[in-house]
């Protein structure tokens, strides 16, 4: 039997602003989500607030992407799209390409970056696939290569290189404070593979909600528990983290925000209206500018 | 009553998946998505239809309907599997296309610094050599219809042929829809030609507002309206009739 001090479980719950001061320029950060879909956007406000510059960015990119390409910290940025979903276009990452300031595009297909990510999650240095092939992606990228399949069918096929994280953050709907986490909508995305291609260390997991272990099976099934701790370094605790992104079933997208948050970013006069009312302050000054914003848009109404 | 032309245009986008059988049809908007589900509901009851997010549906969902017959489970993960795997034809937009069909959502102008950044590849890419690809756009300009795309994120016969073996054997682009006309790839090694041009457009209307020389049959036919049938379904599926805010009359 083991001693009682080592049966004690080590919480990992810490903080935002905790999280993001481990987070050195020049770092490869992957961030989970899709679109404007579950984005850990209460860390990605956190990691505003930072120093930290000349970052690599990964993500199946929306205003997370956005926010970071506005502040100037992406160095170099590995996506297949920037998209708003229900507004198609991103409009900072769409102003930083036209105005050429992400130094370093990485432009691939949305399949090939899961392989990139799956790659370095099994820690293989590529993995093959017809994705890409023939399109501009192997124009704009000319450091990628092929490999001829070993087999009779000797078919030449694109070797994904491997993505190794030093940072990952996600947004889920559960944990507990050991790190298990749960997502209880209807897409995990590739949440999985950010942390599992990420370096242990930054591997941190925002939720709605800690609930104790015995309770994460209260509001979804063990189908849910896709996340385990033994790829969770921290846990941060961030009701409406999400927001203005979905985090079904919590919360919908804040369409009107996303809105209003378009239309902030049209000139720099209005986005710097934008920073000084909601992105100056702590996270709980966001959630409270917020609520306000939306009381007085209730009025209007 | 005449034929309304986003009528003509859905029935013409649901031709696409005609004969595809028990595979996912997947519309990217609203009238490739009514296309999908008009097939489902008449000629074409086993294709298989999402709601767009994660999960396919049984039954004549209403486009933007939340009472959902779930029958399946399709997220993004699965999307890719699924599309890897050729057991889907997907029906995309195109901001630009060329002869061979070579397609355009990422960027237009230089892609180092482009002069609109658009959506980025996306899926482009995998679609095309995987699985059954066709195009939808609502509206046929040469500024679309162009001598070459300014970044290839769907892969055309021309690239295909060059890559040759599975890639070459399988390549499969379909239809494109537009507010003008129904085109194929029948023409000269895959070139784009006229299959039908919808009612009042003629030959040369097509001709003046594609900008590459297209493949013109001696006959081409006005593309049909919906039959009864197919009327009633697009009632069902469209009741707030949003895809008349796609195509312009």
């Amino acid at each position: 039997m083991n001693s009682p001090t080592n049966s004690s479980p080590r919480t990992k719950l810490t903080t935002e602003d905790a999280a993001v001061a481990t987070i050195e320029s020049g770092m490869t950060i992957g961030i989970g989500g899709w679109g404007s879909r579950r984005k850990p956007m209460s860390l990605v406000r956190a990691l505003l607030r930072t120093d930290a510059r000349d970052l690599t960015v990964v993500s199946y990119g929306g205003p997370d992407v956005g926010l970071l390409c506005a502040a100037g910290k992406v160095k170099r940025l590995v996506y297949g799209f920037v998209s708003l979903d229900s507004i198609a276009l991103e409009p900072h990452f769409r102003a930083a390409r036209q105005a050429g300031t992400i130094p370093e595009p990485v432009e691939y297909d949305e399949g090939m970056l899961q392989w990139a990510l799956y790659a370095g999650s099994l820690r293989l240095p590529f993995l093959p696939t017809r994705a890409g092939l023939g399109s501009g992606v192997m124009d704009v990228n000319p450091s990628l290569r092929t490999v001829r399949s070993p087999y009779d069918d000797a078919e030449e096929l694109l070797a994904v290189p491997a993505i190794r994280l030093d940072a990952a953050f996600v947004h889920l709907n559960r944990a507990d404070a050991r790190g298990n986490a749960q997502y209880l909508g209807p897409d995990l995305y590739f949440d999985d593979l950010f942390l599992a291609a990420c370096e242990p260390g930054r591997r941190f997991v925002s939720v709605e909600k800690v609930v104790p272990t015995e309770q994460l099976l209260t509001e979804g099934t063990f189908h849910t528990l896709k996340v385990n701790r033994s790829m969770v370094d921290g846990v941060i605790e961030a009701p409406n983290g999400a927001h203005f992104t979905t985090c079904e079933p919590d919360y919908g997208r804040d369409e009107a925000f996303q809105k209003a948050y378009v239309d902030a970013a049209r000139d720099g006069d209005s986005w710097k209206g934008f920073v000084d009312r909601f992105l100056s302050g702590s996270e709980a000054d966001y959630q409270s500018a917020v609520a306000a914003w939306r009381a007085e848009n209730e009025v209007k109404k | 009553m005449s034929t309304e032309l986003a009528d003509v245009v859905a029935v013409a986008c649901a031709e696409a998946w005609r004969g595809d059988g028990e595979i996912f049809a997947s519309g990217m908007g609203t009238i490739p998505m009514l296309g999908a589900r008009l097939a489902r509901a008449t000629f074409e009851p086993d294709l298989m239809v999402s709601d767009g997010e994660a999960f396919f549906v049984a039954g004549d969902l209403p486009i933007g309907g939340r009472d959902k017959t779930i029958e399946g489970w399709i997220p993004f993960r699965q999307v890719f599997d699924t599309l890897w795997g050729g057991r889907r034809h997907v029906m995309m937009g195109a901001s630009q296309i060329d002869r061979f069909g070579n397609t355009n959502i990422a960027n237009i102008g230089p892609w180092a610094k482009p002069k609109a950044q658009l959506l980025g590849v996306r899926g482009g890419p995998g679609n095309t050599v995987n699985n059954a690809t066709s195009f939808f756009v609502p509206k046929h300009t040469a500024t679309v219809f162009v001598p070459t795309v300014d970044m290839v994120s769907g892969v055309g016969y021309d690239r295909a042929a060059k890559l040759g073996g599975f890639i070459a054997a399988r390549h499969d682009l379909r239809r494109v829809i537009t507010n003008l006309a129904v085109l194929d790839f029948g023409g000269p090694d895959h070139a784009m030609r006229l299959v039908s041009t919808h009612p009042g457009v003629s030959v040369d209307d097509v001709r003046a507002a594609t900008g590459f020389e297209l493949h013109v049959p001696s006959d081409v036919p006005t593309s049909r309206g919906p039959t009864d049938d197919e009327a009633a379904a697009i009632a069902r599926i469209d009741p707030k009739g949003l895809r008349h805010r796609e195509v312009a009359a």
